[in-house]
């Protein structure tokens, strides 16, 4: 059973983001990475680019599938983590603690269309 | 057989100054030194030294190794993996064909260029399209082609703003690479519950960005083996916004003689012939994707073309100003097109209308035998190929990997797995209508033994294959660590 956490805003395409401040935390949801199987490559975007709110901004590689990560927020990026580079299979050990980018975010109203932990846990009990 | 003396490498087999034959002592001397001293190698030549029994050996050990057509079961799904006929071979060999250049005159040449130009008017035929190129060398390439022929007819006409190409979520990946690359942008139609194109999805879409639609791209039957029965009503939902209907033939095989794109309403369309016309392929043999066209967008088709006057063949390149011009070397994959013309005569008119028929009935056949254990997302009739998503019962942990892996243990060559992605544990099953029903049900059978031990003996189902030459291969480990070189291997 895939978890869900608290606190962080869902989009319909399995990308969460946790939001501190005027940044927010984007990465691909714990199921989503049970779907996608051992991932083997994460595909992200440079520090200064711009990402928008349904667009995509990298992809997620697994042994089954190549996916697009399409970004539940717009802003600047400000943040990539690394680590992913090397180690992309801590996607699979813990989905949130391991988040993709750091946006600065543009339009923090945004966050509202975005799902909260009940909306995405019912959500992904009906796929 | 004996693998491990004769290795996994030649390069292992090497030895110093080991050597198959002897060539002739040099008379002519050394001219090295003309070359320019930033060409000339400084160090020897790694070649692997073996002598030639040993280099024989090697190879024919591991094509024992090999798992093709003519081996056994290759249901592989999505990939119309058909028995390539004998005779076929015999006429594609024949010296008239295969010792022929492409630069020699046209007046050498005529049974050959006969054979190019009545292959075209045999698949327009069977298709529906006014007319043919031969010249895409496959499948991803005869989009790539016909997209270009729908961009250049948007141009012609004027109308630049058309960028945009609709392409159902079930569709072949190649079809927005295809669209990237002609640099066009990809906009996904969603499918419906059941897996057919959502035709209100469509509606929204048309009504919202409709000027700026190029084209919509479809496969049908779909990647689900599932017929598009609202075709008539999509193609004039497209036509009437001004855009052009793309027909993937990548799944052309349960139609063949049945029913034609061209009468669905589809403006360009590309054929598969190592699919759909039994050419070798998949690691045997390259591809061809011929390019058809609905009247009035032939000017637009690529050169050269093979052309007939008077019962005189030509190839002509000039004189075709909306042409897109070159799409490759000469003619495309000739051999290909004389085996898929071979395919077509020797079924003939009537024999080629079963091809669909029992395509589908083959794939009806095993997909019912097997629902009870087998978990069908989509039920009812479909056509050429259907998909499972994994086992009916889940609780085991037995994936759709570990029962394609188990099948190679049973000598059957594994399904498509993993696509589409509509499903997790998608399990794509295509018997193509070449089987008996001895095979039908020999794998049925083993299809069932394997939901059994999936039960009973769940490890052994996931620690397959268990008696191939190679075992279960990590396969995330060699996505994350590929060696692909011998020289990463001996380091390493």
């Amino acid at each position: 059973m895939a978890k869900v956490m608290e606190g962080l805003r869902y989009s319909e395409s399995h990308e969460y983001v946790r939001v501190e401040g005027n940044y927010g935390f984007v990465g691909i949801t714990d199921y989503a990475q049970h779907a996608l199987g051992n991932v083997v490559y994460v595909d992200m975007p440079e520090v200064g680019d711009e990402v928008t709110a349904g667009e995509e901004f990298g992809a997620v590689e697994s042994v089954k599938a190549a996916s697009d990560l399409i970004s539940p927020v717009s802003g600047t990026v400000v943040g990539v983590n690394e680590a992913l580079e090397d180690e992309p299979e801590l996607v699979n050990k813990d989905a949130f603690e391991n988040w993709i980018i750091k946006v600065e975010l543009s339009d923090a109203s945004e966050l509202d269309a975005l799902m909260d932990a009940k909306a995405y846990t019912d959500y992904t009990e009906k796929l | 057989m004996n693998n491990r003396l004769y290795g996994n490498l030649i390069f292992e087999l090497s030895r110093k100054g080991r050597q198959g034959y002897t060539l002739p002592r040099n008379t002519y001397g050394s001219h090295t030194d003309e070359l320019p001293a930033s060409l000339r190698r400084q160090a020897a030549l790694k070649l692997p030294e073996c002598d030639e029994l040993t280099v024989v050996r090697h190879y024919t050990n591991l094509s024992h190794d090999n798992f093709g057509v003519n081996d056994g079961f290759y249901p592989l799904g999505s990939c119309t993996m058909k028995y390539n006929p004998v005779i076929d071979e015999e006429i594609a060999a024949l010296e008239a064909f295969a010792a022929l250049h492409p630069l020699q005159p046209a007046d050498t040449c005529q049974h050959a260029l006969g054979l190019y130009y009545a292959l075209q008017q045999s698949l327009a035929e069977l298709t529906g399209m006014k007319e043919f190129t031969l010249n895409p060398c496959a499948g991803a390439h005869g989009e790539l082609t016909g997209l270009m022929v729908i961009r250049a007819y948007h141009q012609s006409r004027g109308d630049e703003a058309r960028t945009k190409v609709l392409i159902p979520d079930s569709a072949h990946g190649t079809n927005p690479a295809s669209a990237a690359v002609c640099g066009l942008e990809v906009v996904e139609v969603k499918s419906g519950p059941d897996g057919l194109v959502d035709v209100a999805d469509l509606e929204r879409l048309i009504s919202e960005q409709g000027p700026s639609i190029a084209a919509m791209m479809m496969t049908n039957p779909n990647t689900l083996g599932i017929f598009e029965h609202d075709i008539p009503l999509i193609t004039q939902m497209v036509h009437r916004c001004g855009a052009l209907m793309y027909y993937d033939g990548a799944n052309l095989n349960p139609l063949l003689g049945v029913c034609r794109p061209g009468d669905m309403g589809f403006d360009v369309m590309h054929v598969n012939l190592h699919k759909t016309f039994s050419t070798p392929h998949g690691g045997g043999g390259p591809g061809s994707g011929p390019v058809g066209v609905r009247e009035g967008l032939e000017p637009f088709l690529p050169t050269p073309r093979v052309v007939e006057r008077a019962g005189t063949y030509s190839v002509e390149t000039g004189d075709y100003e909306q042409s897109l011009g070159s799409v490759g070397c000469f003619f495309g994959n000739f051999g290909v097109m004389v085996r898929a013309y071979a395919y077509i005569l020797s079924l003939g008119r009537e024999n080629v209308r079963m091809v669909g028929p029992l395509a589908t009935l083959n794939a009806n056949y095993v997909k019912e035998s097997l629902r009870d254990v087998y978990e069908l997302p989509i039920g009812g009739l479909c056509k050429h190929e259907f998909v499972f998503d994994g086992l009916k019962d889940k609780s085991t942990g037995v994936t759709t990997m570990d029962v394609a892996k188990r099948l190679l243990d049973y000598g059957y060559h594994a399904p498509t797995i993993y696509f589409p992605l509509l499903f997790h544990e998608s399990l794509m099953i295509e018997p193509t209508e070449n089987e008996s029903l001895d095979t039908l049900d020999a794998f049925i059978q083993v299809m069932r033994r394997i939901a059994d031990e999936a039960k009973t003996d769940p490890e052994r189902v996931k620690a397959a294959p268990l008696t191939t030459p190679i075992g279960r291969v990590d396969d995330v480990l060699a996505a994350r660590q590929p060696v692909v070189t011998f020289k990463q291997m001996s380091h390493e």
